[in-house]
Formats: C-alpha cells, structure tokens, sequence
C-alpha cells in the first residue's frame, strides 16, 4: 500500500510544484540578465536611445580589461570582501564560543547580539556616517574627550581612514549572522566526546581545534553560503558613507557600476561591469556550496 | 569561600563580561535611537553633549509635518509603500515558496540539486546589477514607480531563500505521517493541508518574516525602480534627508526609528524558528 502510495507520485507532480518559481526567477532574473548581456555587447547610452541597436561585440569587455579604474574596483571589492568577510567569522566564532559558555541567561544575550540583524544596510550606512562624522560624530567626539587626539580625525575623507570605516560598519552589520549560525551549531553539538577528549587529558585548545571545530566546519559553510548570497548589499553602505570617494578611492565593483550606469548614462559600459560583478558572486557562492555540500556528505546527511 | 561558590561566582562574571561585550557591540545603534529623541541643536553642539538634558518627540512629530511644520518628506506614504510592498510580496513569496519547499523535501527528481543550485544562484545576482536590466524593461512596460514593478522583484528576490528555509521545515516532519493520514483516504492535498502544514507553521512563518525584512529593507532595486510618492519606499526616502552639503541628522534618526520598529518586533517573535531552519536545512542534506 505504502509502495503503491509512494509510484502514485508521478514525476510531474514535482514540476507543477516548482513551476511557479521557475517562471518568476525567469521572468525578473533570468531574461532581464539576457536583455543585459545583449545590451553589454552595444554601446548603449540613455540619452540616445538608438544606439541600442549598434552591434559593437565583446568592445565594451575590452575596454574593460584595459580599463585601470575598473581593475582597481575590482582588487578593492576582492581585498574588501576577504577582510570583511574573515574578521567578521572570527568575531561570529568568538562570540558564539563566549555566549555557549554562559550556564545561565543565554537566552537575554542571544536576543540582545541579535540586535544589529534588523538593521537595513543603508541603515547601517547612514549610522556609522554619522558616527564617523569629523564635526560631530561620537568617534572624534569621544578620542577628543579622552584627550587621545586634538584635531578632528577625517575618518570619511582620508582614503585610508574610509576603507576602514566601511569595513567597520559591514561587519558591524552581518557579524551577528555569523554568530547566530555558529551558536546554533554549538548547542546542537553532543557533549561526550569533549568530555571523552578532556578525561584523556586534552587541553581546551585541543578540544577546540580537534573536535568543536571540525564539528563546526558545516555550519560555518552554511553562514558563509547564506552571506555569499547578498554580499553586494555592502554597496548600500558604501553608497551612503562615502558614495565611492574621496576621489574614487573607495569605489567598489558595485558603486562604479552605479555610477557608469546611471550618472554618466553609459548603460552598455556598466552593463558588463554588472556582468563581471555577478559572475563574482556565482563563484562564491558555488565555491561555498560545494563545501557545504562535501562537509554534509562527511556528516552522513540523508539522502 | 567554598568551590560551589567560586564557580557560581566565576559564572556571574563571565555572563556580565559577555553582557557588556555586546552592549558595547549595540552601542552604534543604540547612539542613532538615542539621537532620534534629542534635538539637533543638542547633536550639531559643540563642545558635545554627552547626557542629553531632555528627550523629546519633536523629531518625530517634524517629519510626520506635526507642529512647527516645516519638513516636507511623506514619510506617511512612504510607510505605506513599504507596507503594501512588503506585506504583498512577502505572502506570494510564501505560497510559491510553499509549493517549491514541499517539492524539494518529499520528492525525488532528476537535477535535484542543480534545480535547487541554481535558485540560489538566482539569488546571488547583486541587486544593483540586476537594477540596470530591470530599469530598462520597467520603463518600457510601463511598471516603473509603481508599487507593482516593486513587488514582482521582490517576490523574486525571496522565493529562493524562502524555498530553502520551508524545504527544511518540511524535512523535520517525518514522511510517515502524511502517509498514515493517505492510507486512511485522505487525498495528499487534505494531508498536507491537516498534517504537515499544522506542523511546519513555526518554520512558515519564520520564512514570511525573513521575506518581509529583506523586502522592508531594499535600497538598491528601489532606489533605481521608484521615483514619486507612487511607489518610493522608507529606505529610499532616508536619502530625502541629505542635501548636497547639509543632513537632516535628528530627523533621519527619527526616521530610522520608524524604520527599525516594525523588524525589531517581528525578528524577536521568530527568531527560534528562524535559526533552526538554517541551520537544521544545511546540516541533515
């Protein structure tokens, strides 16, 4: 009977379920992507709308490759993400140790290291612009008092000072994400070989790099996969703070695209920047995925 | 002192050691929330005001254009927008979601995991990048500024993640049931609909609430896909606040209030659920 129940569902049924969504990723994805990279192969311009029609190959890839502002963007976006993404698992990872020590009141700080979740980005964008601001920001404010510094420091204008900047408020923003999926990951896990390991005389160093971590290893795939989906919110905050200057120097893949795009028109020129931005995020996100997918396969996952 | 006493007392210590780990880590948003209620007199002055002298709610009653009328941003629409916006796309997301996590977590098909793959790489297209086409296309569909154009991108732009999180709810409810209930003559619509449904609703309404703050949130496809009142949504008349050389800092505070309120209530009344599903879905295949 159960047999039976079970060949009664045909191969189509499926299909019909996930036709839905197949159409509108189709329809909002898929085909505007199409539409995309055909308008990357002319030189299309808003303010002159026929030149849609001109046919000019891969010209506006070319360029790009000889372009070096675009190949700085690039660098940049790569180096922004690496740091991000690296200090923002570390952070995750120590915190989510710290709250899984706490033998009572778990509950009030996990609420409370969930806080920075509910921000919008450009939200979080326009905080630290205001944090950061050289007049009146609570940072200058602050070093000010504590009689660190007696000139306003140009967080938002130096070069250097501004990367930093942006790279504090998006970790600021998605650490907690970090932190949330590993703590989950840490509570799930048994108690007995930790304490078989610490019975055969291991230290807490060793507990930790042999055993919690390699248990981990999946849930940090799963948190770097969930990231790696919408690492380009990141250009909401950089839009906000800096809006890619002073002078270019902040400008990321995302922000120069914007910028070529929608200011200077040239709406075939960003179009293969679009396309070179999104390949970046399917490389990451695949690489991630098949990490997830080797370390479920370790774990003996179903199916 | 006694050993039980120590360890209780090293345990108190470690618990507000972490407490003030993440106060401190609170504190750039909880500066903003703070500023919301102070006037701008008090933010702009130099030398700062550390202790604000009173709280007040005039920013507030300022950008809604409440007594000393002056500002005019609509905030009132924008909330509008925002909710019929999210609120829309959040519930069709939710049945497509519905119907594609139900196929991914009880059927075996061909291309399973590359199906599954790719709706997450769909996902993955930045939204800015995905803007430029979609201006274009919006434009001559005649959908641009309008709450419409708004809604189909983001009901696209959830129904991955909504997928992944229902497929994982829907794994946790053992097959056997539903089966049970067939072999007592429901048909599998009346199953699903008596047993599993019931079961993962937690997980449902976890997914819709992840869909209604991505949704709330946007800035990148708004901000290109709206232009009026029409359809201009709260993250996007945040920037009504800067001129080219002057911000509004008091009343974009106010605003970010607004903002925050309605995510802040509805990630605390999910956020088991939510964590459970993520991590739950990844882990057991």
């Amino acid at each position: 009977m159960l047999r039976a129940l079970r060949a009664r569902q045909t191969a189509l049924a499926p299909l019909v379920l996930l036709l839905p969504a197949f159409t509108v990723m189709l329809f909002v994805v898929a085909l505007p992507l199409a539409f995309s990279f055909y308008t990357s192969l002319t030189p299309y311009r808003l303010i002159r709308p026929e030149t849609i029609e001109i046919f000019i190959g891969a010209r506006n890839y070319v360029r790009l490759w000889d372009n070096p502002v675009f190949w700085a963007a690039f660098w940049r976006t790569i180096l922004f993400l690496a740091i991000a993404l690296n200090v923002e698992l570390l952070l995750g990872l120590g915190i989510a140790l710290l709250i899984n020590r706490l033998t009572w009141g778990q509950r009030t700080l996990r609420t409370i290291m969930m806080f920075p979740m509910m921000f919008s980005p450009i939200l979080v964008g326009f905080q630290f612009k205001f944090i950061f601001n050289d007049n009146i920001g609570i940072v200058n404010n602050a070093l000010q008092a504590l009689g660190l510094t007696d000139r306003a420091i140009p967080w938002l204008v130096d070069a250097q000072l501004a990367m930093f900047s942006i790279i504090v408020a998006e970790v600021w923003m998605s650490t907690s994400i970090f932190a949330i999926l590993l703590l989950a990951g840490l509570l799930a896990m048994p108690r007995d070989p930790i304490e078989a390991a610490r019975v055969d005389g291991c230290n807490s160093w060793q507990v930790f790099r042999h055993i919690t971590l390699p248990f981990l290893m999946p849930f940090i795939f799963i948190a770097m996969t969930i990231r790696s989906l919408d690492v380009a919110r990141a250009y909401d905050i950089v839009h906000v703070m800096t809006g890619g200057g002073p002078a270019g120097r902040t400008e990321l893949l995302w922000t120069l695209l914007a910028r070529v795009g929608y200011d200077n028109a040239r709406m075939g020129e960003a179009n293969a920047m679009a396309y070179v931005s999104t390949l970046l995020s399917i490389a990451f996100t695949v690489f991630f995925f098949r990490k997830l997918m080797a370390a479920r396969r370790y774990m003996g996952g179903a199916e | 002192m006694s050993r039980a006493a120590k360890q209780r007392l090293a345990s108190v210590g470690l618990w507000l050691v972490t407490f003030l780990l993440m106060v401190i880590m609170c504190i750039p948003g909880l500066w903003v929330v703070l500023s919301a209620f102070r006037p701008n007199r008090e933010i702009l002055a130099r030398p700062p005001v550390w202790v604000p002298e009173r709280l007040t709610l005039n920013n507030f009653a300022k950008i809604f254009g409440l007594g000393e009328a002056q500002v005019a941003i609509p905030v009132g629409s924008y909330f509008m927008n925002s909710l019929v916006i999210a609120l829309t796309s959040t519930f069709v997301a939710l049945v497509i979601g519905m119907a594609g996590g139900y196929a991914f977590a009880r059927f075996r098909f061909r291309f399973k995991n590359s199906l599954f793959l790719s709706l997450m790489l769909f996902r993955t297209v930045p939204g800015i990048a995905l803007s430029l086409p979609l201006f274009m296309l919006w434009s001559r569909l005649g959908i641009i500024d309008t709450q419409m154009g708004l809604i189909i991108v983001y009901i696209a732009l959830n129904v991955p993640f909504t997928i992944w999180l229902i497929d994982s709810f829907f794994r946790q409810i053992p097959m056997s049931l539903s089966e049970a209930a067939q072999v007592d003559g429901c048909t599998r619509w009346q199953a699903f609909w008596k047993i599993e449904f019931p079961l993962a609703k937690g997980g449902i309404a976890a997914a819709g609430v992840f869909a209604f703050l991505t949704s709330w949130n946007e800035y990148a496809l708004a901000a290109q896909l709206t232009r009026s009142t029409d359809s201009k949504t709260l993250p996007v008349g945040l920037m009504d606040f800067t001129a080219q050389f002057t911000i509004d800092w008091a009343g974009m505070s106010a605003m970010a209030v607004i903002i925050i309120i309605p995510a802040l209530i509805l990630t605390f009344l999910v956020q088991k659920h939510l964590i459970r599903g993520l991590t739950f879905g990844g882990v057991k295949g």
